[in-house]
C-alpha cells in the first residue's frame, strides 16, 4: 500500500506540473515564441530589462494574453527592425499573475531587481494589482504605468508621483460616454429626463465611476440608477428584469470579462437596443462579443486607441516579427482590441525610455530615470506617424501634476463581424473630472500623510 | 396587475434557471452517490466537454457527430480517470478522493487550455433566447428548452438508479465500497461508468451554459451556484438536485429583485442561495432530500 501511495503522490504531481505548465503556456504560439520568454533572460549591462507581468491562463486569460502578445511583439519589433533603442537591446521576461493579485506582487518583487539598473517600469494589467503596488512601487521608486485602469485619481502627480494612469483615465472615459449620449440624442439640453443604468461589477473597479455619474446627472438632470453585479455576473438575469422595469434610455456595461457578455444576451431577451447599451473599454474586444452571438451586433462601446491592422506599425509587427517566426501570441490575434491596445503599452514604455536615453545616455534607464521621462513625455500626432501610428493612440502630454496625459476616447461600435469607429476622439469634461481628482488625492494624501509635491523633484 | 405579471415573470424566469443549476448539481450527485467523493473537478470538466464539442465543431464537423465525439472523449477521459487516480486509492477516505479531485481539476483546466487555447467561442445550438410571441410574460425558449433537457435528464438517471442492474450496483458502491467487492461488484466498472455518466451530464451542462455564455474558461464558474443547489437539495439527491435548483433559482430572482428595487440591497444574488441553503441545514442537516446517514459511536 507504500508503494501504492507513493506512486499516486509522484502521478498526481506529474498531472499537476503537466496541466500547470499546459496552462502556462497557454495562447503562445510554440513556434513563434521569442527566445528571451521561454529561457528567462540573462541581461547585460548594456541591455534594457523589461518585466512583463501577463495572465496567459484564467478566466481573463484573452485580455492578459492579448495585451501582453502586443505589449512584447512590439519590443520584439524595435529589436529586430531598429536593433533596439538607439543600441540598446529590449530584454524582457514573463511572469503569470493569473490576474491574481497576490500573485501579481510576487511578480513584481521577483523582477523589480533584474537587469543592469533594476526593471524601470511595471504594466500589473490588473486594476487590483496596481491598488497593492501603489505603495511598494513608490517606495522602490519604480513607476507603475496602468494604462486605461487603476486608480482614477492617480492621474494627480502631486500625490501619486510613481503611478501614471496614462492616456485617460475612467472618470475621463464616463463624461465622454454622456458626451457621446447629448451627441446621439441631439445636445446636452436633451440629457435632462433622461433615464441610464450603470450597471457595474460589484467590485472597486466597477464602482470606480458612481462619484462622476452621480455629479454629472446633477449637472444635467438626468436619473442615475446603480444596479450592482455580483461577482463573476454569469447570471444578470435578475438585474435586467430590473432593467425592463425601469425602461432606461441607456444602459452602462461596466463589467470585465465574461459578464460583460452575459448583459449582450440579457438586453436581446428583453428587446432593449444594444446600440444603447454603452460598455467600458475593458468590454470592447472581440472576445467579449463573439460570444454574444448575434445578441452583440450594434453593440457600442469606449476605446483610446485604433483596432485593425491597418497601421504601419501592426504591418511592420507582421513582417519583422511574424516573418522571422517570433510571435508572442497567435498571429490570428494580431490588429485585435486587446493586441493593438498592447503595443500602445510598448511604444507610451519604449518612448518613455527613448526620452530618458536622452537625458540620462545610451544605456540600461532605471525606475527614477523613468519617472522623469514618464513625466515628461511628449508624443505629437508627427511622432505618432513617424512610428508608423497614425490615428492608433491619440497624442499624449504628461507632465509632473498631470499623469493621465490626454483623456481623449473615442467610441466604437460592433457590426456583427468587426469593431467600427463612430466619429473621431471625444474630450472629456476635464474640468469636472480634474476638480473631482484634486478632491479624491487629498483626501487620499490626508489618510496617508503624504504632503503633496510643490515642485518636479519632490518626493522621487 | 401589471405588477403580479412582473413579479410571476421574475419568479418564472427564476425557476427556469434553476433547471440549468440543477443539470450542474446532478454531474456531482452522480459521482457522490457511486463513490460518496464530491468530485471538485465537475466544473473543469464541463469546461473541457463543452471546448471539445465546440472545437470539433468549428473544425468542420456536424454538430450532432462534434457531440458525439466530445461524448466519447468524456468516456476515454472517465476509464483514464479511474485507472490513474481512483483506482490507488480504493478503500481510502473520501477526503483523500476529494484531495485527487482538486488536482484533477487544475490538471483538467490546464489540459483544456493548453489543447484548445483560452479565447471565448460562441456557441449557437439553434434554439433562440427569445421570449415566445403573445405570452403575458416573457419566457425564454432556450430556458423551456433547458428545463425540458433537465427534467429527461433526471428522469432517465432515477430510471437508471432505481431500475436497473448496474445502477442498483452504484448504489450498493456508494454505501460501501468493502461489502460491495464482498459480494462481487466491480468497483473499476462501477467507477468508470459513473465518471462517464459524470462526463456526460458534464457535457450537456456545458453545452447549454456555453450557448448563453460562450464556451469559455468561466465555465467552471458555474459550479458556484451548484454547490448551493447541492447543499439545499442534499448531496446524494437527484430530485434533491432538481428541487434545490428550483428553490434556489426561484427565491434569489424574487430577493435581488425586489430588495434591490425596493430597499437598494442590489447584489446579493451571489450568497443569497448559500444563506438559504444555510438555513435550510439548521432544520434539515442533509439537506432536503439528502440520506440521512446514521452511524455506530
Amino acid at each position: 500500500m507504500q508503494a501504492t501511495g507513493k506512486t499516486l503522490r509522484v502521478l498526481l504531481a506529474l498531472a499537476l506540473t503537466a496541466g500547470l505548465m499546459l496552462a502556462a503556456g497557454c495562447e503562445k504560439d510554440p513556434q513563434q515564441s521569442s527566445a528571451e520568454a521561454d529561457t528567462g533572460p540573462d541581461v547585460a549591462d548594456n541591455e534594457q530589462f523589461i518585466p512583463i507581468l501577463i495572465y496567459r491562463t484564467g478566466p481573463f486569460a484573452p485580455g492578459g494574453s492579448g495585451i501582453g502578445g502586443g505589449y512584447e511583439d512590439y519590443l520584439v519589433l524595435l529589436n529586430e527592425r531598429d536593433g533596439g533603442i538607439n543600441g540598446v537591446k529590449l530584454v524582457f521576461e514573463e511572469c503569470e499573475t493569473a490576474y491574481n493579485t497576490d500573485r501579481g506582487v510576487e511578480c513584481y518583487e521577483r523582477l523589480k531587481n533584474k537587469g543592469a539598473k533594476g526593471a524601470p517600469v511595471f504594466h500589473p494589467l490588473s486594476t487590483g494589482i496596481t491598488y497593492a503596488l501603489i505603495d511598494r512601487a513608490t517606495r522602490d521608486k519604480i513607476p507603475i504605468i496602468s494604462l486605461g485602469y487603476g486608480r482614477t485619481d492617480a492621474s494627480d502627480g502631486t500625490v501619486f508621483p510613481y503611478i501614471f494612469p496614462l492616456i485617460t483615465n475612467y472618470w475621463s472615459q464616463n463624461t465622454a460616454k454622456i458626451r457621446y449620449i447629448a451627441q446621439t440624442e441631439g445636445g446636452e439640453d436633451k440629457l435632462k429626463g433622461m433615464k441610464i443604468v450603470n450597471l457595474h461589477l460589484k467590485h472597486p473597479y466597477g464602482q470606480e465611476t458612481i462619484p462622476v455619474l452621480n455629479k454629472m446627472a446633477e449637472m444635467y438632470g438626468f436619473e442615475v440608477t446603480h444596479l450592482p453585479v455580483p461577482w463573476p455576473g454569469i447570471d444578470q438575469k435578475s438585474l435586467w428584469l430590473q432593467i425592463k422595469k425601469i425602461k432606461p434610455d441607456w444602459v452602462i456595461n461596466r463589467n470585465w470579462g465574461i459578464s460583460c457578455t452575459v448583459p449582450l444576451r440579457e438586453a436581446a431577451r428583453i428587446d432593449f437596443p444594444r446600440n444603447r447599451v454603452l460598455g467600458v473599454w475593458w468590454c470592447g474586444s472581440e472576445e467579449d462579443v463573439v460570444p454574444a452571438g448575434d445578441a452583440a451586433t450594434g453593440y457600442v462601446t469606449t476605446n483610446f486607441h485604433g483596432v485593425g491592422k491597418d497601421y504601419p506599425v501592426i504591418q511592420d509587427i507582421l513582417e519583422h516579427v511574424y516573418g522571422q517566426m517570433k510571435g508572442n501570441i497567435s498571429p490570428t490575434r494580431v490588429g485585435s482590441v486587446f493586441y493593438n491596445r498592447g503595443v500602445i503599452h510598448g511604444i507610451v514604455t519604449t518612448e518613455a525610455i527613448r526620452l530618458a536615453q536622452s537625458k540620462y545616455g545610451n544605456r540600461a534607464i532605471g525606475g527614477t530615470e523613468m519617472q522623469w521621462a514618464l513625466e515628461n513625455l511628449d508624443i505629437t500626432e508627427a511622432r505618432l506617424i513617424e512610428l508608423g501610428a497614425g490615428g492608433l493612440m491619440a497624442p499624449l502630454k504628461t507632465s509632473w501634476r498631470d499623469h493621465e496625459g490626454g483623456g481623449l476616447v473615442r467610441m466604437q461600435q460592433w457590426d456583427g463581424t468587426k469593431w467600427v469607429p463612430l466619429g473621431g476622439w471625444i474630450k472629456p469634461d476635464a474640468e469636472l473630472v480634474h476638480g473631482m481628482i484634486k478632491e479624491s488625492s487629498a483626501k487620499y494624501a490626508r489618510e496617508k500623510g503624504i504632503t503633496p509635491r510643490t515642485k518636479p523633484e519632490d518626493g522621487i | 396587475m401589471e405588477e403580479f405579471l412582473f413579479f410571476m415573470e421574475v419568479l418564472v424566469s427564476g425557476l427556469l434557471q434553476g433547471f440549468m443549476y440543477s443539470v450542474v448539481a446532478l454531474g456531482f450527485v452522480l459521482i457522490i452517490k457511486s463513490s460518496g467523493v464530491f468530485n471538485f473537478a465537475q466544473g473543469s470538466m464541463c469546461l473541457f466537454a463543452a471546448l471539445g464539442m465546440v472545437s470539433f465543431w468549428e473544425a468542420g464537423i456536424p454538430f450532432w457527430l462534434a457531440v458525439l465525439l466530445a461524448l466519447l472523449m468524456m468516456v476515454v477521459l472517465a476509464v483514464a480517470i479511474e485507472r490513474v487516480v481512483l483506482r490507488p486509492l480504493v478503500a481510502r477516505p473520501p477526503l483523500i478522493l476529494f484531495m485527487a479531485t482538486i488536482g484533477l481539476s487544475f490538471f483538467l483546466e490546464g489540459l483544456a487550455q493548453g489543447i484548445w487555447g483560452t479565447q471565448p467561442h460562441g456557441l449557437d445550438i439553434g434554439i433562440p433566447d427569445r421570449p415566445f410571441k403573445g405570452f403575458p410574460i416573457d419566457v425564454s425558449q432556450f430556458e423551456l428548452f433547458a428545463a425540458g433537457v433537465a427534467i429527461l435528464l433526471v428522469v432517465g438517471l432515477v430510471i437508471f438508479f432505481h431500475r436497473t442492474r448496474i445502477g442498483r450496483a452504484l448504489r450498493a458502491v456508494s454505501d460501501d465500497h468493502t461489502a460491495a467487492l464482498s459480494v462481487g461488484i466491480s468497483l473499476r466498472m462501477i467507477w468508470g461508468v459513473t465518471w462517464a455518466l459524470a462526463g456526460m451530464v458534464a457535457l450537456v451542462a456545458g453545452i447549454l451554459w456555453g450557448t448563453r455564455l460562450g464556451v469559455q474558461y468561466s465555465l467552471t464558474l458555474i459550479v458556484l451556484k451548484a454547490l448551493a443547489v447541492l447543499i439545499l437539495g442534499g448531496f446524494n439527491s437527484i430530485t434533491g438536485a432538481v428541487v434545490g435548483g428550483l428553490i434556489i433559482g426561484g427565491s434569489e430572482k424574487v430577493a435581488e429583485v425586489y430588495l434591490s428595487l425596493y430597499f437598494g440591497l442590489g447584489g446579493i444574488e451571489s450568497f443569497f442561495g448559500y444563506l438559504l441553503a444555510m438555513l435550510v441545514l439548521f432544520v434539515r442537516p442533509y439537506g432536503l432530500f439528502g440520506d440521512e446517514i446514521i452511524e455506530r459511536v
